[in-house]
């Protein structure tokens, strides 16, 4: 990933900024400017998470793409805040226990880097609460 | 001097750890006879995905999470580490970033070996004092690397402490402060270089002691104190023999050195380790109590603080990580999980 | 909007072709195709092709030109198109074919659909393939498409029980069958526990769950199904072309174990063709992986959600069961050449329907069904076909 597309949401990944469409009371990580329920009468807000959630369903990743900074083997998992919105994430616990359905909680860590010379990839992983 | 003083303090440690034994054995040497020689049993590991940078986000967080507070009022961020991982670009803007300070702000980078992050608080006391800022944070983050087969690699821990500086609603007040700086070359880093040089038992009598009881001394003339006049003393811990030492020296108990003593489940936290020791002490404090602390950063020198505990202290109690939740419940480690922790394989 | 049929079908080998080029493989197999159909060239009104990712594999865009040049109609300038959708390039190509002539706007149109993939190492081959999902927000987190698709069987074998080896009964079937598709990648009979004890690769997913990294390309050609008995005894006619999108990720999707976009584009291939999955005398659908196959299998309505893997355990999509889905062998053995899929599916089925499958032909097969998935799931593309 380039320097300035990285750049360009790294406060949303630092921070779980997303954003809620206040038309339907729907909260939305990622952030998106359209609503998919309501699109063009959706009025969107920018919105922090609180970073806590449930793990919905995970697997263990024995190799790692490149420039990820994280250690085979480890868990990947698809996470549901407890405002809503999911999303997916390195879930930092050991492979024996992670179980469907646990709380896991958000942490500020390193996701990747460009190279050893690149840019360094930062934001938030969670971890078995 | 206008009152000015410590607002919130965070704390972050890792949870992994390795033991004297385990570096011992891979080393062939005797694992009793460095325990005792350094009083440490193990020290804590970063993961393999945290850093300078993540550990000081860590602790900052809490900070403000103990504190319940705006992160706006923050108005000047200040970092001290020796493992800042871009040597150019700097590690308190990510930090105001992931605090949700920006924009209205200062930031820099300090490094003064382990005593940057008390340099910084000095820094920030200076904005608070003169007006120039509602709050300051000050941060001591280290990763430390010690060479593969060293004698630092017993020692060298990963740890971050962050304290809010601010003129009220002060849990404790900094009454005072001193430094005592000369140029000495007990030990450093090259540009480029992956691991420190030291200059073995040269770093104990003319660089330790010699800045850290000159500077706590020489606070004491300051303010007319003396031993006695504090209920605890921290210093900064490379090891736990040398602040054994240096308040026997100076003239303080082992009771008052206690509680401030992080340093044998934990390791050498450098830029974090005095601050580390304070908030220990800070987690268990009553108010109305006092506190010396000095710290030390090789190059060299040593910044010595008094602080006096305040009511409002109690209000903040358990609203964030104390140090000792922190040093519970470790994930040991074997050597090879740490070297790969450590980047110490280069492939 | 005038019916369509399919006139001629062709298809190259699928494996590691070292001798071939790109534009060779479509070339190969357009000829294949053009000779079955009995046409000439200059009667090809217009090409469509579908590939996911030549510019990262071969640094080549501008692939309608390059294919229409080499296949010799660039000098009789016919329009070119190429379309991506993902893995779902190729039934994206025969779609956008299918909609050309029925609208009356072209008559003799040729589909085709290939990838090279292997003139880069596997990693490299593996991060292209990973753009199919969302670079900003699963890529960058560490989700690889195992990972992805692992996810998705965790949670299904969570709330239904499916079991690994029910996942492996996938492989093993479309192993069997590739034993009779002389064009397939692996044409060796595999076991349950040949693919329980390959390595894991994204738990609960083993290599051999996985589809690999092939090269290949195949073509159908279209005609108003008016005039395809002057090209051939045995036409083909597309009774219904759909196609559905559905979120990127998989984390927003709204059921982790459900498609969405293939139960929207079955129910409207079927309302349109006016049939049930009843129907169907065989399918020919989009397993990347295993558990892609039983997704697959429930979303397009053959069986309950949650019930694929008992009824791949219980042979009922083998050969001679009551639906066989992945005749040819599916991605899983016959091969996966990202871009050729989807026509692939086309020409297997068509090849069945004539009654022209060899050892692998299903009875009696009058009605067939292809399914090609983009990505996650993120796009579906069905057709149906009828003798």
């Amino acid at each position: 990933m380039t320097v300035p597309r990285f750049w360009r949401k790294l406060k949303h990944r630092y921070n779980l900024l997303g954003t809620h469409c206040t038309t339907c009371d729907t909260y939305y990580y990622p952030p998106r400017k359209i609503c998919p329920k309501c699109r063009r009468t959706g009025k969107i807000q920018s919105h922090q998470f609180k970073g806590e959630g449930k793990l919905l369903t995970y697997t263990i990743i024995q190799n790692p793409p490149e420039k990820i900074t994280a250690q085979a083997p480890y868990v990947l998992g698809i996470v549901e805040l407890d405002e809503g919105p999911r999303l997916t994430s390195q879930i930092i616990c050991h492979p024996e226990e992670v179980e469907i359905g646990m709380r896991v909680q958000s942490v500020f860590r390193k996701i990747g880097e460009e190279s050893a010379q690149g840019m360094i990839y930062y934001g938030t992983k969670f971890v078995k609460n | 001097m206008d009152s000015v003083g410590i607002v919130s303090y965070g704390v972050y440690i890792p949870r992994y750890r390795i033991k004297v034994d385990e570096i011992a054995e891979t080393w062939g040497e005797d694992a009793d006879s460095i325990r005792k020689g350094l009083w440490v049993f193990e020290k804590s590991v970063p993961d393999i995905d945290e850093d300078a940078v993540t550990i000081a986000v860590e602790a900052a967080r809490n900070a403000i999470v103990r504190r319940d507070m705006d992160p706006l009022r923050i108005e000047a961020i200040y970092t001290g580490s020796e493992s800042h991982p871009y040597v150019v670009k700097p590690t308190s803007t990510i930090v105001a970033e992931a605090i949700g300070a920006t924009p209205s702000l200062t930031a820099a980078d300090f490094e003064f070996a382990c005593k940057a992050g008390t340099a910084a608080i000095q820094a920030c006391m200076g904005l608070v004092g003169a007006g120039m800022i509602d709050l300051g944070l000050a941060i001591g983050s280290d990763v430390a690397q010690g060479a593969p087969g060293d004698a630092l690699e017993y020692t060298a821990a990963a740890g971050g402490v962050a304290f809010i500086i601010g003129r009220n609603e002060l849990i404790a007040e900094i009454k005072a402060t001193y430094s005592l700086t000369t140029d000495m070359p007990d030990f450093w880093r090259r540009d480029g270089m992956p691991y420190p040089e030291h200059g073995g038992r040269f770093t104990g009598e003319p660089a330790y002691f010699k800045h850290i009881i000159g500077a706590a001394g020489g606070l004491m003339e300051k303010t007319s104190t003396t031993p006695k006049d504090y209920d605890y003393v921290v210093f900064h811990q490379p090891n736990g023999k040398f602040p054994m030492r240096a308040a026997a020296t100076l003239g303080f108990t082992e009771e008052q050195l206690g509680p401030g003593f992080v340093v044998p489940h934990l390791g050498n936290t450098y830029s974090g380790s005095a601050m580390m020791g304070l908030a220990a002490v800070l987690d268990v404090a009553e108010p109305g109590e006092s506190i010396l602390m000095a710290s030390f950063g090789s190059g060299a020198g040593s910044d010595a603080f008094e602080i006096t505990v305040l009511d409002e202290i109690e209000e903040l109690r358990g609203k964030a990580p104390s140090v000792s939740e922190l040093l519970e419940r470790p994930t040991y480690i074997s050597y090879a999980t740490y070297a790969r922790h450590k980047g110490k394989m280069k492939i | 909007m005038r019916e369509v049929a399919i006139i001629g079908v062709g298809c190259t080998m699928f494996t590691e072709l070292w001798e071939i080029s790109f534009r060779d493989l479509f070339v190969e197999a357009g000829l294949s195709a053009i000779e079955d159909a009995g046409v000439e060239g200059e009667a090809i009104d217009a090409l469509y092709i579908g590939n996911m990712s030549a510019g990262r594999f071969i640094e080549q865009e501008h692939l309608a030109s390059l294919i229409a040049d080499y296949a010799g109609l660039a000098s009789i300038n016919t329009p070119s198109t190429r379309v991506e959708a993902a893995c779902a390039s190729g039934g994206l190509a025969l779609r956008q074919a299918v909609l050309a002539v029925a609208s009356g706007h072209h008559d003799i149109v040729i589909a085709g659909g290939g990838e090279k993939m292997t003139d880069v190492d596997t990693g490299d081959a593996t991060d292209v393939l990973s753009a199919a999902a969302d670079r900003e927000w699963e890529g960058i987190m560490g989700a690889t498409f195992p990972g992805l698709y692992a996810m998705i069987a965790r949670l299904h074998m969570h709330r239904y029980h499916t079991t690994s080896e029910q996942l492996a009964q996938v492989a093993v079937k479309n192993h069997y069958n590739a034993t009779m598709n002389p064009k397939a990648q692996y044409q060796r009979a595999i076991t349950i526990e040949n693919v329980l004890t390959s390595p894991m690769v994204a738990d609960p997913l083993h290599l051999f769950d996985c589809s690999p990294m092939t090269d290949g390309a195949a073509a159908v050609i279209l005609a108003p199904a008016e005039v395809a008995k002057k090209y051939t005894d045995t036409p083909v006619y597309i009774k219904a072309t759909t196609q559905a999108s559905s979120t990127i990720s998989l984390h927003d999707r709204e059921d982790i174990t459900t498609l969405d976009a293939t139960v929207a584009a079955a129910q409207r291939a079927f309302q349109t063709a006016g049939l049930t999955p009843r129907d169907v005398d065989l399918a020919e659908v989009h397993d990347c992986f295993t558990i892609a196959e039983i997704l697959a299998i429930e979303d397009l309505g053959f069986f309950k959600k949650g019930e694929g893997g008992i009824a791949t355990e219980e042979g009922l999509t083998a050969i001679g069961g009551e639906i066989p889905i992945n005749t040819s062998g599916g991605l899983k053995a016959c091969g996966h050449p990202v871009g050729a899929t989807g026509i692939k599916q086309a020409v297997e089925v068509t090849e069945q329907l004539r009654g022209e499958a060899g050892k692998r032909q299903v009875d009696g097969a009058e009605i067939g069904l292809t399914h090609n998935v983009g990505g996650s799931g993120g796009t579906a593309i069905i057709h149906i076909l009828q003798r």
